[in-house]
């Protein structure tokens, strides 16, 4: 059981609880214009267009495959810019025993372990067999299993994934059917309905939205999430970010950047219309 | 002397130093008029090259550098000489240490220790509301801050948890104020998660206090204890430091042929060096400056025989990559696995001769090996054996390429791990990150959170709005802005690389 990985962190905390490992899974379901890491969204196909940009050669083609040495790459991300499908050659496989070294390594550091993406749950098979293994070595029990996902996953992926995993991380990204297709490219029903059954089994950890002016701030967007939230539980936590256009690709780099002041507005109504936990952004670009 | 009339003069002149500090800057000029202890030529000449260095601290070493007075035993004797009785009650006590801090001299003037807090008012607080214990020490905090504003006096607090630390924690980050800086001693057995996540939660909000791996540092002195001082210097209680002087490890390596020259021969001619400069100083401390006649000894607040000698050494990183590109290899220090073990073996190789030179007048007869956090006028040099601003890795990488460093230093090792503010949404973060550190070997932890006012400069805390007005010659209340601001001007300090991972997950943009 292996998983694409784009990216490891050993540190983070801005991936639920305290310190938490965490592991970028590359791919993705959804197709987000507004997307800051668009070279997570897909798998890569050997193409072999982003070799002759590597300056210091990192990249190669092995028997047909893209091969990545990390020793000699310098992070320019000239590769990601060049490749056509939004992919990235620099992704590693790992196994579940590799992520359970990993965090074997790094021990006193964490809190717990996060899956994100890409979508993590795209990936479900090794999702389960990592959480579980984690659940089930004593000296690893302790950490707190997180997955950070776009809700995008069916009550059957949910039963298998639910029972080793502590809190959940759910992107809702509009409620508007159409809006939420022309933002993502898919229907909401699955992430709406993910926000219910993840509540009801206590999971929620957080809903996370992306204000988005004109788009995901409209009065018509914000009724619907307050009835959401009310029925999940007043006090669900709500963390709102802020569209921000910087390093966005395509014609969402066109859309209005969201401020300071009107998140503030949103999160001020959000509360007077009985939002417990509403939480803005820590930091501003 | 013109020259030095003329130095004089400018100091006199300065409009940005308060008349005590101008005070203070005459006296060292006037010590600096005095030769300086007679040194062999070898080593007069290493020092002019500042190969080693006595860190300025003048030419006439007439008290300790660093003094760590028993309070306790003017709390529970009074003083003679200060004609003080012995306290009875906790304004008392506090009244008591305010006087005793006057009389307390260090290399900076001002006291750099001011006690265990908690172990030396716990026994006046008997029946004291939690709220008066409150209103008490928010005032004696006020007091410090405001006459003995100096960042490098530090108060003590832990390891076990209890009201005093608690309140000081308290208000620590209430007031958010530069002096006193604070330690707590933690020992994992002992002091319990709530008191360790109410300390991070107050790096959080103004990157004080340090933490300290209480079991190590138990481990290194004897039962009379040890406290944390000035830039994270441990030294024992009822003593102190006679002296503090420093190799520079860049410029040891810059003189060695290659990294068997090095160890073999350059390495240990500038330690031998450092070790004829240290022992000038201190026979000048103990045999010529009478300091030791003081009431301090004779009432036993402090004993002779309980002064250490550091001995530090700092570019470290420099010293590696020095000897890496004489070696033709590229590793850089702090990233490069074979880096990091030149480092280890270095600080290794200090430490084997520090237990081989026995030294007279110093507590258990050798020197204490030190991580020296850096001097303002150290252009291009990183301090201790840290990795240099602004090229740090993520924390954890971090701590783990520095641990294996901790085990050399017992007079102090310090490390700043720069955390960017999206942490100030998750305390429990730092929390972990700071148990991970002691758990790794670390004698230290210390955090700073970059949008912080209050920051910290090599070792010590300082406003950035007091550096900005300093800049703007509109003259700063604290000793340390002065310093800090000759840091931050000459110095890569303010470059600290603001480091959470996952930057572009933050609020705003992950999708
Ligand atoms: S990363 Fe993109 S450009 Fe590079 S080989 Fe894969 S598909 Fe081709
Ligand atoms: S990011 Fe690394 S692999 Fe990609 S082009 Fe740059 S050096 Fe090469």
């Amino acid at each position: 059981m292996q998983a694409i990985v784009s990216k490891t962190l050993l540190f983070s905390c801005v991936d639920g609880p305290g310190n938490r490992m965490v592991l970028f899974l590359q791919g993705c379901n959804f197709s987000c214009p507004t997307c800051h890491n668009p070279h997570t969204k897909r798998r890569c196909n050997d193409c072999g267009l982003c070799i002759p940009v590597c300056a210091p050669k990192a990249l190669s083609l092995v028997e047909g495959k893209i091969a990545f040495d990390a020793s000699l790459c310098t992070n320019c991300d000239d590769c990601l810019r060049i490749c056509p499908i939004s992919a990235n050659p620099m992704v590693s496989l790992m196994d579940v025993g590799q992520v359970l070294a990993l965090t074997r390594q790094n021990l006193p550091f964490l809190t717990g372990i996060t899956l994100s993406g890409g979508e993590a749950t795209a990936q479900l098979k090794f999702s389960v067999a990592l959480f579980t293994a984690i659940k089930e070595a004593r000296d690893l029990a302790h950490l707190t299993c997180f997955v950070d996902t776009n809700g995008h996953l069916g009550p059957v992926g949910w039963d298998k994934l639910l029972p080793v995993t502590d809190g959940v991380m759910l992107d809702i990204k509009a409620f508007d059917e159409g809006q939420h297709i022309y933002l993502t490219g898919r229907g909401n029903d699955k992430s709406l309905a993910s926000a219910e059954l993840l509540a009801a089994s206590g999971k929620l950890y957080e809903l996370r939205l992306l204000m988005i002016p004109g788009k995901t701030d409209t009065r018509r967007e914000l009724e619907a999430l307050v009835a959401l939230v009310k029925r999940l539980g007043a006090h669900t936590r709500v963390k709102l970010n802020a569209f921000h256009n910087h390093g966005v690709r395509g014609p969402a780099s066109a859309w209005e950047t969201m401020t300071k002041d009107r998140l503030e507005q949103i999160a001020t109504t959000l509360r007077a219309a009985g939002l417990s936990q509403v939480i803005t952004p820590v930091v501003w670009l | 002397m013109p020259d030095q009339l003329e130095m004089l003069r400018r100091i006199t002149d300065d409009p940005s130093l308060s008349s005590a500090q101008k005070a203070r800057a005459l006296s060292l000029a006037a010590e600096n008029m005095l030769p300086y202890p007679a040194l062999d030529a070898e080593t007069a000449k290493a020092l002019d090259a500042r190969v080693i260095c006595d860190m300025f601290e003048g030419h006439a070493p007439y008290k300790p550098r660093y003094v760590l007075p028993d309070y306790a035993v003017v709390l529970t004797k009074g003083s003679d000489w200060l004609e003080l009785p012995v306290p009875q009650d906790l304004d008392e006590a506090l009244n008591t240490l305010m006087i005793a801090y006057h009389h307390v001299p260090s290399v900076t003037g001002m006291p750099v220790y001011i006690g265990k807090l908690d172990d030396l008012l716990l026994p006046f607080c008997t029946g004291v509301s939690d709220d008066d214990i409150y209103r008490k020490i928010k005032l004696f905090w006020r007091y410090i801050d405001r006459v003995l504003p100096d960042a490098f006096l530090h108060a003590n607090i832990g390891p076990t948890d209890n009201r005093v630390a608690r309140t000081i924690l308290r208000v620590d980050a209430e007031l958010k104020q530069i002096a006193p800086n604070l330690t707590l001693l933690y020992d994992p057995a002992t002091s319990g998660d709530a008191l360790l996540s109410q300390a991070t939660g107050n790096i959080v909000e103004c990157s004080k206090p340090h933490v300290a791996n209480h079991p190590l540092h138990a481990a290194t002195f004897d039962a009379r204890g040890y406290g944390i001082v000035s830039c994270y210097n441990a030294l024992p209680i009822a003593g102190g430091a006679s002296t503090l002087t420093r190799i520079n490890l860049k410029e040891v390596a810059l003189r060695a042929r290659d990294t068997r020259h090095f160890f073999t021969e350059v390495l240990p001619h500038y330690a031998d060096l450092a070790f004829r400069l240290m022992r000038a100083r201190i026979d000048y401390l103990f045999n010529h400056s009478g300091f030791f006649d003081s009431f301090l000894v004779t009432e036993g607040w402090i004993e002779r025989d309980r002064f250490t000698a550091m001995y530090g050494i700092f570019a470290m990183a420099e010293a590696v990559d020095v000897l890496q590109a004489k070696a033709g290899q590229t590793g850089r220090y702090g990233h490069d696995a074979a880096a990091n073990a030149l480092g280890h073996r270095i600080s290794r190789a200090l430490s084997d001769l520090v237990q081989a030179q026995p030294m007279e007048n110093v507590w258990r007869g050798r020197a204490m090996l030190h991580a020296q956090a850096g001097l303002s006028t150290d252009t291009g040099l990183t301090p201790g054996v840290r990795i240099p601003y602004g090229t740090e890795p993520d924390p954890v990488a971090h701590v783990q390429a520095l641990a294996p460093h901790h085990a050399y230093y017992p007079s102090g090792i310090s490390e700043i791990l720069t955390l960017d503010e999206t942490i100030k949404a998750n305390p429990l973060a730092v929390f972990q990150l700071c148990k991970g550190a002691l758990a790794s070997g670390f004698r230290e932890f210390t955090a700073n959170v970059a949008s912080n006012d209050l920051v910290r400069v090599t070792g010590y805390m300082i406003r950035l709005s007091d550096v900005a007005k300093h800049n703007a010659q509109k003259g700063s209340r604290t000793n340390t802005t002065g310093l800090g601001a000759e840091a931050a001007a000459k110095t890569a300090i303010l470059q600290h690389q603001p480091r959470v991972m996952g930057q572009e997950f933050v609020a705003g943009h992950r999708q």
